[in-house]
C-alpha cells in the first residue's frame, strides 16, 4: 500500500508538472483528491490494514496529500501569473499619443510680480493695505507735504475730476490714510499695491495707468540704515542673492532724506553695458525717511516717531526681470504675451 | 541744467578728475547726471588760418579761390561759403584732417582747380546747429583778430569740452547755476570755490537817480527790484570764450548785451533783463499787478492779454515786461542800442509759475524764478553783469542802483547734534566727521561739544529742518557708508486680510477653470462707458464719472463695467488671428449717484469674463467644443460652489445681450451680476464670433461668503439613487422643475442633478425631455423603500400639477 501511495504521488506530480491550463489542474485535483479521486480510493482500502500499519500508512497518505496540494497551488499561481501577464500585454497602448487637453488659465504678469513682492514683505512682517483709486486732493497731495502750488506737483501732472477729487497719482494716500487710522499711536509696517494714473501719453516707456507698490514703516527709532538693510534684502530676494544695491540721494516731498535705489546690472555684472547705460547700475525704486510734516499730519509726533517709506513700479521690475521692452504689452493683453508669463 | 566741464574749472580745481568720473561722483552725492556729451567729436588737423586772398573761381560763380596761411605753409582752398573774405581768420581743415562724422579731408580738384583743404563752419566742426548764431548758420566761422595762425582750433572753439547733463529736482534750485554746481562739486572734492569778479569801476560823476527811479506796488510779489544804467555800449559779438561757454550750456549767442545777461543768468542762477533805456520812454519803473485785459507785445512778437494774476514791469504808463517771464518788444535791445537799463529783481515763484502756465512761455529765466532764486545773489548778479558790460561792450556804468528793497535775506539756523544724527542714520559718525561735512559744504556753524548751530546759506533755500541737514550730512558722508540693519518687530503680524485672501482664491479658481487674467484701463470712452452695465449697477448710477480735462476721447470716463474693455481685448487678439480666448479681469468700477461729484465714487470690485471660440480642442477620441452658455454658467456655478454660496439664475433680457441667452445671477433674490451671450449685433460690430460673458459684483459675493463652517457629520446611512425623466413643454425651465423637486423632496432628497436633455424624434413637437437624478439620504436612519417610493410619487404629482409634465417611460 505504501508503494501504491508513492506511485500515486509520482504520477500526480508528473501530470501537474506537464499541465498548462488552470482547468486541467482543477481536473487533476478532482482526479486525485476529490471524493471519487485516486487518493481517496487508496485510503478507502486502509480498513484492511493492521492496527500497527494504519498510523504509518496514514502518515504517508497525509504526506502524499500535502505534496499534491502544494504542487497544485504552486502550479496554479504560476499559471495565473502567466495568464495575467499575457492579459496585460494585450492591454498595451500607444503612450506617445497626446493626453486629454486641460484648459489652462493663469495670472497676468503684473499680478504675479505684485504678489511676489507682497509675499516677500509679508515675510518681513508687513501687512497689505489698499485704498481708493479716486482720491481727495488732501490725501493724494496735502497730507504728503505737497501743498497746492508746490513745484513738485508738476512732477506728476494728474487727472482731476473736480477741484478736490482726482485719480490718485501714487499709492501714497494709502500711507496717509493708514497713519490717520492708527491714530499716531501704533507702530506698523505696511505695503500698499494698486493702480495709479498720470497724465502721460502712452508709449514704450509711459502709460497713463500703471501699477505701484509702496511700503511704510513707522516706529520709535527707525533708522536710515534699517531702510538700507530692508531694501537690500528685498533686492536680493527679487533679483538674486548676487545683486548689490546702492543708495543715491534724491528728492521726494514726502521723505527727507530721500533716496533712489540702484541694483548692480545683471546683464554686465556691474561692468557697464547698454542696458545700464554703461553705469553698471539700474534704478529700481525711490524711498527715504518719512518727512516730519507727513508724520505730523498722520498724527505721529516726529520727535518720538520716525519711519521709512519706499515705492516701486511693478511694470519696471517686470521689464527688468523678464526683459519686456514695451510697457504697452502689459495693457494690450495679447494672449501670446500673457501665455509666456502665466507661470511666472 | 547743462554744465560745461571747462567752464566749471573756472570756479573749482577739478584736478585730474575726468568728466565721466565727476559725473559719477555728482550722481552718487545727490544730483543725477543723466549723461556726459562732448561739444564735438574729436577732429584732427584743424587750425586757424589767415585768408591772405580771396577771388572768384574763374569757372564757378558760387565758389571762391582762397590763399590761406596756416603757419608753416600756404594752402590754396576753394570755399563755397558766402561770407568768406580776405583778411579773415578762419578754421582750416588741412589735407589729411578728419572731421566729425569721420569726414576725411583730401586734396581735390574743383572745376579744374586744386583745393588743398577746407574752410569750416561750426556745424562742420560738430557743433549742434541749434546753438550756432543765426548770422553764421550758413557760413564759415570767423575768429577774432587776435587768434594765432596755425593754432589748433579745438581749444579755441571749446570743441573738446564735456557737458554734464544734470537732472535737477525741485528741491535743488541752487544747482541751476554754475556757482551752485561749483559749491556742490567743491563739497564732493573737498576743494574751495573761486568766486567771480564783481569789482566794477563806476562813473562816480553820474548817479543812477538822474536816470531812473523804482516804485513797487505789488510788494508781496516783488520784494526786490534793482535797476542799473550802463551808457554808451557798443553792440557786437561777445568774446569767444563767452560764446563757447554759452553754446556748451545750450544757449545760442546773439550779441554781447544779450549774451552777458544769459551768461550771468547761468553763472549766478539769477535772471536779468536788459531794456533799451532810450526806448523806455520814462524815468520811472513801476512794478504792479496787470490790469484785466491789459495787453503787451512780448519779444516773440505776440500780443498777450493779461489778467490781475500777472505781474508786469511798466514805465509808469504801460507794461514793458512780463515780470520774470519775457520782455516787451518795444524796449528790446537791438543793434542800435547805446544805453542799457538792466533789471535784477526777485519775483514771486507762484506768480511766475501761473504766468508761465497761462502763456506757455517757459524759459531759462522763468524756470529759475519758479524754483526760487538766492536772495543774496540778486544784486550781485546785477553788478557782475555791469562789470562784463563794461569789459566786453565798452559800457560806462552809472554809479549806484535804483532799488526797491524789502527782501528777506537772513540765513536759516538749524540745530543738529551728533547723537541725534547717528540715531536717525544708524551710523557711528564722530563730531569731527560732522564738522568736516559742514566745512566741505561751506556752511557756517557754531559748535558746542557735539551740538552744532548751522547757519544755512541762502543759496540753499531747501534746508530749513533738522531732517534737511540730516540729508546734507548723510550724502556728503556717503550713503555707501551707511550700515545695513534690519528693523525689529512692531508687535504686529504681517499678512493679508480675509478680503485679500478671498481675492486671491477667486483668481486661483477662475484661472484653474481655464481663464487668463487681463489688465485693462479704468478710463474708457463715451460709448463703452454706457455698455454692458449690470442692472443693479445701472439702478444706482446717475452719470459716469468724467475727467475734468481728459487727454483723449479714448480715456475720458471711469468705467462702469469691465466687459467693454475685455471685449476690445478679444477683438485685438482676433485681429491677430488669436481666436480661441477665455479672459477674465478683477477690478474696480466707479459708481456715483451724483451728477456733479462732491464725494468719492463707490469703487466696486467686480469679476468679469469673456470667452469666445473653441473651448475644448479637437483631439483623438475627443470632439471639438465651442464655448456656449453652459460653459460660462458652469464656471460661475463652480465659483459659487467653491465658495459655498447658494446662487440662482433667472432668465432676463439686457441691452447688448442675446435676448434668449442671458441670465441674472442672484444670491437670495438679490441681483449680483449677469451672464450670457453677447447680442449678435454687438458681436458683429466688434468683429467677434459667438462670445459669452459674465460679470459679478464681488462685494456682494464676499459679503455672502462665510468662512469654513463647523464640522458636520458625514452621512453614515446608505443612500438610494432614483432617476426620473419628465416630458415638459419647451418653455418650461428645467431649473424651475428642479426647484420643485427639491422643495417637495425635502428633507429626504439630499441632492438633485439634471443629467440629460432630449429634444427630437419620439417626442411631440414643442416638447422636451429632461432627466433628473435624485439622491435620497437621511442623516439619522436607513431609509425604507416605501418612504422613498412615497416621496417619489409626491414629486411626480407635484411636477405634473405645476408644469403639466408627465413621466417619460
Ligand atoms: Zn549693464
Amino acid at each position: 500500500m505504501k508503494e501504491q501511495l508513492e506511485a500515486l504521488q509520482a504520477e500526480a506530480l508528473q501530470s501537474i508538472a506537464t499541465t498548462e491550463t488552470i482547468r486541467d489542474l482543477q481536473d487533476i485535483k478532482v482526479a486525485y483528491l476529490g471524493k471519487k479521486g485516486s487518493l481517496t480510493g487508496v485510503l478507502r482500502g486502509m480498513g484492511k490494514l493492521s492496527k500497527e500499519e494504519r498510523p504509518v500508512v496514514g502518515e504517508i497518505a497525509n504526506h502524499v496529500r500535502t505534496a499534491i496540494t502544494t504542487a497544485l497551488e504552486e502550479k496554479t499561481e504560476k499559471l495565473e501569473q502567466a495568464e495575467l501577464e499575457k492579459q496585460l500585454e494585450e492591454e498595451t497602448i500607444d503612450v506617445t499619443l497626446p493626453g486629454r487637453p486641460v484648459k489652462v488659465g493663469g495670472p497676468h504678469l503684473l499680478t504675479s510680480i505684485v504678489q511676489e513682492i507682497e509675499d516677500l514683505f509679508i515675510g518681513m512682517g508687513y501687512e497689505v493695505r489698499e485704498g481708493p483709486e479716486v482720491e481727495t486732493d488732501y490725501f493724494n497731495f496735502e497730507a504728503l507735504n505737497l501743498p497746492k502750488n508746490h513745484p513738485a506737483r508738476d512732477m506728476q501732472d494728474s487727472f482731476y475730476i473736480t477741484n478736490e477729487l482726482l485719480l490718485r497719482t501714487h499709492t501714497s494716500p494709502v500711507q496717509a490714510r493708514t497713519m490717520q487710522e492708527y491714530n499716531g499711536e501704533k507702530p506698523f509696517k505696511m505695503i500698499c499695491p494698486g493702480k495709479v494714473y498720470r497724465r502721460d501719453t502712452d508709449d514704450a516707456t509711459h502709460s497713463h495707468q500703471f501699477t505701484q507698490i509702496e511700503g511704510l514703516y513707522v516706529d520709535k527709532n527707525v533708522r536710515m540704515s534699517d531702510l538700507k538693510g530692508t531694501l537690500d534684502k528685498f533686492a536680493k530676494k527679487m533679483f538674486g542673492e548676487d545683486r548689490e544695491i546702492r543708495l543715491r540721494p534724491s528728492f521726494f516731498p514726502f521723505t527727507e532724506p530721500s533716496v533712489e535705489m540702484d541694483i548692480s546690472c545683471k546683464v554686465c555684472d556691474g561692468k557697464g553695458c547698454s542696458v545700464c547705460k554703461s553705469t553698471g547700475w539700474i534704478e529700481i525704486l525711490g524711498g527715504g525717511m518719512v518727512h516730519p510734516k507727513v508724520l505730523e499730519m498722520g498724527g505721529y509726533d516726529p520727535e518720538v516717531y520716525s519711519g521709512f517709506a519706499f515705492g516701486m513700479g511693478p511694470e519696471r521690475i517686470a521689464m527688468l526681470k523678464y526683459g519686456v521692452n514695451d510697457i504697452r504689452h502689459f495693457y494690450a493683453n495679447d494672449i501670446r504675451f500673457l501665455k509666456q508669463y502665466h507661470k511666472a | 541744467m547743462l554744465v560745461s566741464y571747462n567752464w566749471l574749472k573756472k570756479y573749482v580745481d577739478l584736478g585730474n578728475v575726468t568728466p565721466e568720473e565727476l559725473a559719477a561722483k555728482i550722481t552718487k552725492s545727490g544730483i543725477e547726471v543723466e549723461g556726459v556729451e562732448y561739444v564735438s567729436e574729436q577732429s584732427t588737423d584743424v587750425v586757424v588760418g589767415y585768408v591772405a586772398s580771396c577771388e572768384k573761381h574763374p569757372d564757378a560763380d558760387k565758389l571762391n579761390l582762397c590763399q590761406v596761411d596756416v603757419g608753416e605753409e600756404k594752402l590754396q582752398i576753394i570755399c563755397g561759403a558766402p561770407n568768406v573774405a580776405q583778411g579773415q581768420k578762419v578754421a582750416v581743415a588741412k589735407p589729411g584732417a578728419v572731421l566729425p562724422g569721420n569726414f576725411k579731408i583730401k586734396k581735390v580738384k574743383l572745376r579744374g582747380i586744386e583745393s588743398n583743404g577746407m574752410i569750416c563752419s561750426l556745424k562742420e566742426l560738430g557743433i549742434e546747429e541749434k546753438y550756432i548764431p543765426t548770422d553764421i548758420a550758413d557760413g564759415i566761422f570767423v575768429f577774432p583778430e587776435d587768434a594765432t595762425v596755425g593754432e589748433p582750433v579745438d581749444e579755441l572753439l571749446n570743441l573738446n569740452d564735456a557737458v554734464l547733463e544734470l537732472d535737477v529736482l525741485a528741491n535743488r534750485a541752487d544747482a541751476l547755476s554754475m556757482l551752485g554746481v561749483a559749491y556742490e562739486v567743491a563739497a564732493i572734492l573737498d576743494q574751495p570755490v573761486k568766486l567771480p569778479d564783481e569789482a566794477v569801476a563806476v562813473e562816480e560823476s553820474e548817479s543812477v537817480n538822474n536816470y531812473i527811479s523804482v516804485e513797487v506796488e505789488a510788494i508781496d510779489l516783488n520784494p526786490y527790484y534793482g535797476a542799473f544804467v550802463i551808457k554808451d555800449v557798443e553792440i557786437k559779438p561777445s568774446p569767444l570764450w563767452m560764446r563757447n561757454h554759452l553754446m556748451a550750456a545750450g544757449i545760442r549767442p546773439i550779441n554781447n548785451v544779450v549774451d552777458i545777461t544769459n551768461y550771468v543768468l547761468l553763472e549766478y542762477g539769477q535772471p536779468l533783463h536788459a531794456f533799451d533805456y532810450d526806448k523806455f520812454a520814462s524815468e520811472k519803473i513801476v512794478v504792479r499787478r496787470a490790469k484785466n485785459d491789459e495787453t503787451i507785445t512780448t519779444l516773440d512778437g505776440q500780443e498777450r492779454t493779461l489778467t490781475d494774476e500777472n505781474l508786469v514791469i511798466t514805465n509808469g504808463k504801460e507794461p514793458v515786461a512780463l515780470a520774470g517771464v519775457m520782455g516787451g518788444l518795444d524796449t528790446e535791445v537791438t543793434a542800435e542800442t547805446t544805453n542799457v537799463l538792466l533789471e535784477a529783481a526777485y519775483f514771486d515763484a507762484i506768480t511766475v509759475r501761473k504766468t508761465v502756465k497761462q502763456t506757455g512761455l517757459r524759459s531759462e529765466s522763468s524756470t529759475r524764478f519758479e524754483k526760487g532764486v538766492d536772495p543774496n545773489r540778486v544784486k550781485k548778479a546785477g553788478i557782475r553783469a555791469c562789470l562784463l558790460l563794461q569789459q566786453y561792450a565798452g559800457g560806462k556804468v552809472v554809479a549806484g542802483a535804483a532799488e526797491f528793497d524789502e527782501l528777506e535775506r537772513t540765513e536759516k539756523v538749524v540745530e543738529i547734534d551728533t547723537t541725534h544724527i547717528n540715531n536717525r542714520l544708524g551710523t557711528e559718525m564722530t563730531t569731527v566727521d560732522i564738522a568736516s561735512t559742514l566745512k566741505r559744504l561751506q556752511f557756517d556753524y557754531k559748535q558746542d561739544a557735539d551740538q552744532f548751530t548751522v547757519h544755512v546759506p541762502t543759496r540753499r533755500g531747501d534746508i530749513t529742518l533738522f531732517e534737511d541737514m540730516l540729508e546734507e550730512v548723510a550724502r556728503i558722508y556717503g550713503y555707501d557708508n551707511l550700515p545695513f540693519t534690519l528693523p525689529g518687530g512692531t508687535g504686529q503680524s504681517g499678512g493679508i486680510t480675509e478680503r485679500q485672501q478671498l481675492k486671491r482664491r477667486v483668481k486661483n479658481f477662475i484661472q484653474g477653470a481655464g481663464l487668463m487674467e487681463n489688465l485693462t484701463y479704468s478710463l474708457t470712452n463715451e460709448q463703452d462707458v454706457k455698455r454692458l452695465i449690470s442692472p443693479e449697477v445701472a439702478n444706482v448710477t446717475t452719470a459716469p464719472v468724467a475727467l475734468a480735462m481728459p487727454m483723449s476721447e479714448d480715456h475720458k470716463y471711469l468705467r462702469l463695467s469691465i466687459l467693454p474693455e475685455l471685449l476690445q481685448v478679444l477683438s485685438y487678439n482676433r485681429a491677430r488671428s488669436q481666436v480661441n480666448l477665455g479672459y477674465y479681469e478683477m477690478g474696480s468700477i466707479f459708481i456715483s449717484a451724483e451728477n456733479e461729484l462732491t464725494t468719492q465714487p463707490d469703487e466696486q470690485l467686480r469679476l468679469s469674463g469673456a470667452l469666445t471660440g473653441t473651448w475644448s480642442e479637437q483631439a483623438w477620441q475627443q470632439e471639438k467644443k465651442e464655448v456656449d452658455f453652459y460653459v460660462v454658467k458652469g464656471i460661475v456655478e463652480g465659483l459659487f460652489d467653491y465658495l459655498q454660496i447658494p446662487v440662482t439664475f433667472s432668465q432676463t433680457k439686457l441691452a447688448n445681450m442675446h435676448p434668449g441667452r442671458c441670465a441674472l445671477v442672484e444670491i437670495e433674490n438679490k441681483t449680483v451680476g449677469f451672464l450670457g451671450q453677447l447680442h449678435p449685433t454687438l458681436q458683429k460690430e466688434l468683429d467677434l464670433k459667438e462670445t459669452y460673458v459674465f460679470d459679478l459684483n464681488l462685494e456682494e459675493v464676499f459679503t455672502s461668503y462665510h468662512a469654513v463652517p463647523a464640522y458636520t457629520q458625514i452621512p453614515k446611512y446608505p443612500s438610494i439613487a432614483r432617476d426620473i425623466a419628465f416630458i415638459l413643454d419647451n418653455d418650461v425651465n428645467g431649473g424651475d422643475v428642479k426647484q420643485v423637486i427639491e422643495e417637495i423632496g425635502a428633507p429626504l432628497v439630499n441632492r438633485v442633478e439634471i443629467f440629460d436633455l432630449y429634444q427630437g424624434d419620439n417626442l411631440e413637437d414643442g416638447k422636451k425631455s429632461i432627466a433628473y437624478s435624485l439622491l435620497y439620504q437621511h442623516p439619522e436612519k436607513t431609509l425604507k423603500d416605501e418612504e422613498v417610493e412615497e416621496s417619489y410619487q409626491k414629486i411626480i404629482t407635484a411636477v405634473n400639477e405645476k408644469f403639466k409634465a408627465y413621466v417619460r417611460s
